[in-house]
């Protein structure tokens, strides 16, 4: 009986089994989880990422609150990382730290993929002088700012704040995603199927969209994870400077740079912080590494 | 390289000049009369139209003039004449502990593949990349000043005063600037010799009898290279922003230093001069990399590296 329904079943297999697509994610799945560093990066991002969500629930102590009665304590049972100058639980205001940092993270990248994808596909798909010398032209000179400098000039321009420190990092990432989509879509433009496409009559814009962009969207991936660690420390080290996220809101950068005048006397006010920045910065560039690998193990 | 310079000369004027506050308040203080400050707004040329106080700033510049501080109405070319010899030491003892970490433990990893001084190679490349520097620059303040107190924690003097407190000064800041560089140009170098290490060239080297140490230095470390100059080049220009940190952390008085002080306390003129020059310094390095490139492998042809 059971003989005679595989042989019912093998002239019509499950559809979903069979799609292309579906077994192409699970070989890109399996290449993932091979990248053993990879996965425990991701674990560690996952951590963050709960913390983040659910700091009111998870944080020991209101991250604002001071306690007179418990300056400047080293980590104990009551207090596993200590307290700051103000009496305030590090470890709490290091939970809701991560909210802050990935916020700054994920923003910034996106504000840098917002404006960056669209020009370097336009850019790229109709080249000519407008590509050749304005874009690129000013994306050269945008690219000739040390990152952190011009992240300091915006953000002095913007004002102090953390919605400006995004603004401002986002935009010191840009010239870099309009660069790397302008060089994926010039090397696709030459491909045949998008001749096959012009010659069909399809419209610019639909096969930007529906056909180049799709085929050019594994190292702009790859590009945007990696982008989320360096955007993390430069929002640390905007707060560090004082331009980014302002007190008493709790941030990995703004702890640091208070915890730096209490290093004699309380050096764990600055270690902790600046290690959540540190593991948060490596995970996101091995789950990077993880990604590259998934997505397009010819980008290695 | 002119067109780059010039586009670079008009974003830092259009961002200064959209900074909030009156740069003729800054100098004369809140006290200033109206007239007194329309006075001055008309001396500095802050109501003519946007692109006449440009061509005037630009005009100034090519004849050496950049201005006068806001805070301190020192000439800003001599604050920055002050400075610059400051950053460039820490850059150039950062670069040599980059080098001085990156090259031995990059060769060891790439010849040593798949065991432990590739692991410990390749864990160091991992974690320098993603060390914070302002936290790397405070862990190292609290192991080798306040509890082992090797090292003094901040300051700077300069080398033509007392060149071993000076050079005593400067390890710590050297190490926290360095040590990303170093993560960098070893991760660089390890997959670049790897991949060199495979070339037909190589095995006929060994074939010829050489040994590992003759082959690895003599012929291949060469063509590894390549890449190596690439990273090292954009990275050395990215020493100016991390130079920023650093001086800060240090107390050193350079560049760094002097643009966050300008930034937070609106000294526009010396805000420009500061970030113009960084990314001056920039436009030229990777210009000289393009030159170290032909001069390092002569099969790249100068036009062909500036064409992609």
């Amino acid at each position: 009986m059971s003989q005679t329904n595989a042989q019912t079943a093998a002239p019509y297999p499950n559809r979903l089994e069979s799609s292309p697509r579906l077994r192409s994610l699970k070989k890109a799945l399996g290449r993932f989880f091979q990248n053993k560093l990879g996965v425990a990066g991701g674990l560690f991002l996952l951590i963050l990422v709960i913390l983040a969500i659910f700091a009111p629930w998870l944080a020991p102590y209101n991250p604002m609150k001071q306690d007179y009665m418990a300056i400047l304590q080293g980590p104990s049972a009551k207090h596993w990382f200590g307290t700051d100058d103000l009496g305030r639980d590090v470890l709490s205001r290091i939970i809701y730290g991560a909210r802050v940092s990935l916020k700054a993270g994920i923003i910034s990248v996106a504000i840098a993929l917002a404006i960056g994808v669209p020009i370097g596909l336009i850019s790229g798909y109709f080249r000519g002088f407008w590509d050749e010398f304005i874009i690129m032209r000013i994306t050269d000179a945008m690219l000739s700012f040390p990152s952190l400098v011009l992240a300091l000039t915006l953000a002095a321009v913007f004002g102090a704040g953390l919605n400006n420190a995004m603004l401002a990092i986002g935009l010191v990432y840009t010239p870099h995603f309009i660069r790397l989509v302008r060089g994926q879509v010039l090397a696709q433009r030459e491909r045949e199927y998008v001749e096959a496409a012009i010659a069909a009559g399809i419209s610019h814009w639909r096969i930007m969209l529906r056909h180049i962009l799709p085929n050019a969207w594994a190292p702009i991936m790859v590009q945007a994870t990696l982008s989320v660690a360096g955007a993390i420390i430069s929002e640390a080290s905007l707060s560090f400077l004082g331009l980014g996220t302002q007190p008493p809101t709790p941030s990995w950068g703004s702890m640091l740079s208070e915890g730096q005048g209490y290093i004699t006397q309380a050096p764990w006010i600055a270690v902790f912080p600046g290690l959540f920045i540190f593991l948060a910065v490596m995970s996101i560039n091995v789950f990077g590494d993880g990604v590259r690998d998934m997505l397009d193990p010819k980008l290695k | 390289m002119i067109v780059i310079l010039f586009i670079v000369s008009v974003i830092i004027f259009s961002l200064v000049n959209v900074l909030p506050g009156d740069p003729a308040r800054l100098m004369l203080g809140q006290e200033a009369t109206p007239e007194a400050l329309a006075a001055l707004r008309k001396e500095m040329g802050l109501n003519d139209p946007l692109y006449i106080q440009y061509l005037h700033w630009v005009g100034n510049i090519l004849h050496g003039d950049f201005g006068y501080s806001l805070r301190d109405h020192s000439p800003v070319l001599k604050t920055l004449l002050q400075k610059i010899p400051v950053t460039l030491e820490l850059t150039f003892f950062s670069f040599v502990v980059a080098i001085l970490i990156a090259l031995p433990v990059g060769i060891l990893s790439a010849t040593r593949r798949g065991r432990l001084s590739d692991y410990l190679g390749t864990f160091f490349a991992l974690s320098g990349i993603s060390l914070p520097s302002f936290w790397l620059g405070i862990l190292l303040i609290y192991l080798f000043a306040v509890k082992l107190k090797w090292f003094p924690p901040s300051g700077y003097v300069p080398l033509s005063e007392n060149f071993g407190k000076s050079i005593a000064l400067m390890i710590l800041p050297a190490i926290t600037l360095g040590t990303h560089l170093a993560a960098e140009l070893t991760r660089m170098l390890r997959s670049s010799l790897l991949d060199v290490l495979q070339s037909d060239y190589i095995r006929t080297a060994y074939a010829k009898g050489l040994l590992e140490r003759a082959v690895v230095i003599g012929h291949a470390l060469k063509n590894a290279l390549v890449p190596v100059l690439t990273v090292g080049g954009l990275q050395l220009a990215a020493f100016f922003g991390g130079s920023v940190i650093t001086e800060t952390i240090f107390g050193i008085p350079g560049i760094g230093q002097l643009v966050v002080n300008a930034i937070l306390t609106r000294d526009f003129p010396v805000v420009q001069a500061c970030v113009l020059f960084m990314a001056f310094m920039v436009v030229v390095i990777n210009f000289l990399v393009d030159i170290a490139y032909s001069i390092i492998d002569p099969r790249i042809k100068l036009g062909e590296v500036s064409k992609g």
